[in-house]
């Protein structure tokens, strides 16, 4: 490419073509010739200085053409005038050659004298503007000179004014005009010139000239005209001879060429742009000057020419003309081509500019391009180095924790106890970080993925409040959740992502509210709009509002009275909520029906603390990873700051997106949509069962009154009451409780008497007439019904002080420690009203493993492998949340067990067995019940009487936790895979899949 | 008082077991798994060890004194004493099983030779550990039992 440019290097056209090419093709062409760039610059300049000077010379050529032609057409008016003039003047002189004769030859005696001359020219003078005068010379021979002398009275004299020395002939002046009178009587033939004029004009019979001279009177150049003038008529074609020989005189005049033409151009336009030189060129050699200077200024490099004929074919004469002044300098062509090479130079500087700045711009970009891919590929890197450090840290971890747990356990000094109990919180929360890391570096690689499972939300909004529970106690926050009652029991969706929203949320405002409350609602996003008109006051007593000012302090109608950032949540919209579904209570079936139809589900959770809250400044990026309020947030609080951005993602993971509302020294409120899928209307029947299982049914139908002051806390309560399926009425007060209670008691008797007084601890305790009224109303209970009311007692936090007053007050019963959680009041309710102690509460009941043993129990379950003892650690293990297990020691013998029917539940797979290893068993096992099921379908009665199909969970239970196993396992058929050795928290996740939401049909 | 020493004895005990390596979480998982259904869950799972551990011993013995050695099968029964070994956290046992299948894999005669004796070497060791932690246990196994469960988290 280049070559080909320098070849065409001196040519503009080309070039110009190649640089819009080059800034139209773009980049590669550009870039390519960079370093050509300022050559093409200095080349541009030059083929445009050498264009502009082209032009500029194009431009003043045509000037030069132009003035040319002026001066040209100047000169031949000037001179075709000055022709013209003359001829005129001679015409007229040989009209007074003709009066001369008709008047002075023809007529005897003569009628014209001088006097008759003199006066006929002068008055006749206009005519010959060119004369300066004419006079009348008559032929003398020699012979008739003393005739003619005496005749005149005067002697013929030479030019020099002597008398004339003898002659052949003469040619004495007689008659002349006034104006050279001083010519008379001098002999014409003396002068050299007017000799031979006279000579050649007689013998042409026609006007001739006299080469220019100083004139006699005014010393100007000029010439003589002579005119012959003959005595008798000539013959029609006369000879010389004849004519000479007819001539009597001759008429002269004389031209003052000089005035004459200067006369001339006076009279034109442009007289002082030109200089005119008129010449006498009949011998061609030497040209004499008959007008204009003979040394020339003005412009010698253009003249013209042009030809004069006066009349004389003998005299040539001729007229130059020239320009006065040397031709000015063009201006307009020297300002034309400067301006047009001054644009062409910013042209070519502009398109240079712009091409330096595409290579420039090429240049960063490629260089970003560079930098993006280093980037990512550092991002990745960092992925896989996080992914791997955590994992890798993980096991040490484990190592540590297991040791400082070892380490808890033997005998220490408080000091060693402290600090070893200290380094196991912080191996915990470095597990906890790690994993959170993980979570998000899963996320950014988009590797999470959401599972869509059926799973009881309200269980899981219990299971996270009791992890805090202990923590919020301590603080003495209140914790509470509430569900509106038109959320699906059961929803589609991911149970473990959702737990870990809420966890990280509740977490979070656990960790930053020191008074106060924290509460979680979850309600639907497409609740319609409250209604206003019926205001279903459900209590007792009508007046709620009396609270609003308790002792100076203003309350808010929140859940422990603390303000909250968000009005939202406050009783106000809460009372709202809780009417409209009192009042659809009764439309509920049909509404669920029309619910129903819709696929999906869209829940509002907002989680409302009464915290140290956001600062403003930091709001707008709560939601970025490792970004926390300020740096003294992360010292005072702890944490990392990735919480929340792990939320987010998982929030819009599922569909939905997180907002919060934050006021400082007030408190947040996070509030979240999440989409999940409705659960199909078999299942959810089918799950009512395990979810029955969950909650005892002994208290269905019961009567309960909530004491509490604050409306949003008795719905909680009431939310919690209600899915034991008790009937819940609210007081005020415990003294309206007991009027209520009495008036009930006597007039409707025992039928609304209610079985169980839940009282709040502030209600009771605000109440100055607390205790009283509670004997009063045990009084009054045991006065008309026989089975007086069981009371207990709500508190957050109670001191033991508190207690035994409680209990000298009547709470003998017991005392509900919050957070309220279903299955805990249920607990409690049991204890308290000695109902059915079907299911061991208690312990199980408290922890974690509860789950578990819940999930598990009365389960049939298979476990198979080859070694002895892992099989036997694996049966103890399952017995021990219940499970009844039976062994196989190969995969034959898990076949022969599992043939259809069967009675397992599941099934715990070792992989590698001898003979028949698990992968081979469990796709064996499908097998079979493939095609049991298809016999099954086959036969339409017993299928739409079997309402799932052969399917047993079958768990793989593997040593190594690679991911290329479990692809394995789930390739042959497996749902999944617990690690051996069996850790609790591992197998409660793989087994939650398939108990909860898979009840086992054949069971 | 003859309790608490017996308590401190067996918890100093077991924590140099799992120091020296021979034990590790499993153990505890192990030990979580008893409870009144179940109060020889422990001691029957280590004795099913041993008997499967000698006859697994046995039989590599056997086959490794072979004239040709049948790798698989010999790889077969150290994965077996692997995983039984795992299951009740002998740990340095399951390391040495490790090893063991290395050398089998290389088909490696002297090598496996070698780690035979070390499992032999490693097995009695706990073995011996083991009873002799049952030893202290034995006699007051119900106390210790409770000791346990409230000890453990």
């Amino acid at each position: 490419m280049g070559l080909k440019l320098q070849q065409s290097y001196h040519h503009s056209v080309t070039l110009k073509v190649n640089e819009q090419m080059g800034t139209k093709r773009g980049y590669t062409f550009i870039q390519a010739n960079r370093a050509w760039l300022p050559k093409f610059l200095l080349l541009w300049v030059m083929v445009m200085a050498f264009l502009s000077t082209w032009i500029y010379k194009k431009m003043d050529a045509d000037n030069k053409v132009r003035r040319k032609e002026v001066l040209s057409s100047m000169c031949d008016q000037r001179a075709r005038m000055l022709q013209d003039q003359f001829s005129v003047s001679v015409n007229h002189v040989h009209a007074l050659a003709i009066l001369v004769s008709t008047f002075h030859y023809y007529k005897d005696p003569s009628a014209i004298d001088q006097e008759t001359f003199a006066e006929y020219t002068a008055r006749t003078a206009f005519e010959r503007p060119l004369l300066s005068g004419v006079a009348y010379a008559e032929r003398v021979v020699h012979s008739e000179r003393e005739k003619f002398e005496r005749q005149h009275g005067w002697t013929i004299k030479t030019m020099k004014r002597e008398p004339s020395p003898i002659r052949d002939e003469y040619a004495p002046v007689i008659f002349s005009q006034e104006t050279v009178s001083y010519i008379e009587s001098l002999d014409m033939m003396s002068g050299e010139e007017d000799r031979e004029n006279i000579l050649r004009a007689r013998a042409t019979g026609k006007a001739v000239l006299t080469s220019p001279f100083r004139l006699l009177g005014s010393h100007h150049l000029g010439v003589v005209l002579t005119f012959p003038v003959y005595k008798s008529k000539l013959p029609p074609s006369p000879t010389e001879q004849e004519r000479i020989e007819a001539t009597a005189g001759y008429l002269g005049g004389a031209f003052d060429v000089e005035s004459l033409v200067e006369n001339l151009l006076g009279q034109l336009a442009g007289n002082q742009a030109i200089l005119v030189n008129v010449y006498d060129i009949t011998n061609s050699s030497d040209h004499l000057i008959m007008y204009g200077h003979q040394n020339q200024d003005g412009d010698l490099a253009l003249l013209h020419e042009s030809k004069l004929d006066f009349g004389d074919p003998f005299r040539k004469h001729q007229m130059i003309c020239r320009y006065h002044q040397k031709a000015p300098t063009s201006w307009t062509a020297l300002t034309t081509a400067f301006l047009f090479f001054v644009i062409c130079l910013l042209v070519g500087y502009i398109l240079y500019g712009a091409a330096i700045h595409i290579v420039k711009v090429e240049d960063d970009f490629h260089e970003m391009e560079e930098l993006k891919v280093r980037a990512e590929a550092a991002d990745v890197a960092k992925s896989q180095f996080l992914a791997t450090v955590s994992h890798e840290i993980r096991t040490p971890m484990n190592g540590i924790l297991g040791m400082l747990a070892l380490l808890l356990d033997t005998d220490l000094s408080s000091t060693q106890r402290d600090y070893a109990q200290t380094a196991q919180v912080c191996g915990k929360a470095l597990i906890t970080l790690i994993n959170e890391v993980l979570d998000r570096a899963k996320i950014e690689a988009g590797k999470l993925e959401l599972e869509t499972v059926p799973f009881d939300l309200r269980s899981i909004l219990d299971d996270v409040l009791s992890l805090f529970s202990e923590k919020s106690r301590n603080k003495g926050v209140e914790l509470a959740v509430f569900v509106s009652d038109k959320v699906p029991e059961m929803v589609m969706g991911d149970p473990g992502r959702f737990r870990q929203i809420i966890t990280n949320l509740v977490g979070n405002s656990v960790k930053f509210t020191e008074r106060g409350h924290i509460f979680v609602k979850v309600h639907l996003a497409e609740n319609p709009k409250p209604m206003e008109g019926p205001k279903a006051e459900t209590y007792l007593n009508g007046g709620s509002d009396e609270d609003a000012l308790v002792s100076g302090a203003r309350q808010f109608k929140t859940l422990s009275g603390y303000e909250a950032a968000d009005e939202r949540n406050s009783w106000d919209s809460l009372k709202h909520l809780v009417a409209d579904e009192e009042l659809r209570y009764d439309a509920s079936v049909k509404m669920k029906a029309a619910d129903e139809a819709s696929q999906s589900v869209t829940l509002m959770v907002s989680v409302e603390d009464t915290g140290i809250g956001i600062p403003l400044i930091a709001q707008d990026r709560v939601f970025m990873p490792f970004m926390q309020a300020d740096s003294s947030t992360s010292r005072n609080y702890g944490g990392t700051g990735i919480g929340l951005s792990i939320t987010k993602c998982l929030v819009e993971l599922m569909g939905g997106h997180i907002s919060f509302i934050s006021r400082p020294q007030v408190g947040s409120t996070f509030s979240f949509t999440t989409v999940f899928g409705r659960c199909k209307r078999a299942s959810f029947s089918d799950t009512k069962k395990p979810n029955a299982e969950d909650l005892p049914s002994g208290f269905r139908g019961l009567k309960a009154v909530v004491v509490d002051g604050k409306p949003v806390r008795a719905a909680v309560t009431r939310y919690h009451l209600k899915r034991l399926g008790m009937l819940v009425e609210f007081a005020n007060s415990v003294k309206i409780a007991a009027s209520a209670c009495g008036k009930n008691g006597s007039s409707c008797g025992s039928k609304t008497q209610p079985d169980i007084v839940l009282v709040e601890k502030d209600s009771w305790l605000s109440g100055e007439d607390g205790g009283l009224s509670l004997r009063t109303l045990d009084r009054q209970q045991n006065g008309h019904v026989l089975k007086s009311p069981k009371m207990i007692l709500l508190a957050t936090n109670i001191t033991n002080a508190e207690l035994e007053k409680a209990k000298a007050a009547g709470f003998a019963d017991t005392t509900i420690m919050k957070p309220l959680r279903a299955s805990m009041v249920a607990a409690c309710l049991q204890q308290v009203l000695g109902t059915g102690k079907k299911r061991q509460p208690g312990r199980g009941m408290l922890n974690g493993s509860s789950v578990l043993g819940s999930l598990l129990c009365g389960k049939k379950i298979l476990v198979v492998d080859d070694n002895m003892v892992n099989r036997r650690v694996a049966a103890g293990a399952l017995k021990k949340f219940g499970a009844a297990v039976e062994c196989a020691e190969s995969g034959k013998a898990a076949l022969k067990l599992l043939q259809l029917p069967h009675s397992f539940d599941a099934c715990f797979m070792d992989i590698q067995m001898p003979e028949m290893d698990g992968f081979e068993a469990t796709r064996r096992i499908r097998m079979m019940e493939s095609q049991a099921n298809e016999q099954m379908n086959g036969g339409t009665e017993e299928g739409s009487i079997r309402t799932g199909e052969w399917h047993i969970p079958i768990l793989a239970m593997t040593a190594d936790v690679i991911h290329a196993t479990y692809d394995e396992c789930l390739k042959c058929g497996m749902d999944g895979y617990v690690s051996k050795p069996f850790e609790e928290e591992n197998l409660y996740l793989a087994v939650a899949k398939f108990f909860k939401t898979k009840p086992i049909s054949d069971s | 008082m003859d309790l608490v020493q017996l308590q401190r004895q067996f918890v100093d005990y077991r924590t140099s077991l799992y120091h020296e390596g021979f034990l590790d979480e499993q153990f505890t998982q192990l030990q979580e798994l008893q409870d009144e259904n179940n109060p020889d869950f422990v001691v029957e799972v280590v004795s099913l060890f041993f008997e499967d551990s000698e006859r697994l011993l046995n039989e590599l013995a056997r086959a490794l004194e072979q004239q040709s050695i049948d790798y698989k099968r010999i790889d077969a029964h150290v994965h077996q004493l692997k995983g039984s070994s795992s299951s009740i956290g002998a740990q340095r046992v399951q390391k040495v099983c490790i090893a063991f299948r290395n050398y089998c894999e290389e088909q490696n005669v002297e090598g496996c030779l070698k780690c035979l004796q070390q499992v032999r070497h490693e097995y009695s060791l706990v073995k011996t550990k083991l009873e002799s932690l049952f030893q202290v246990r034995l006699p007051c196994r119900r106390e210790i039992f409770f000791l346990s469960k409230m000890v453990l988290p």
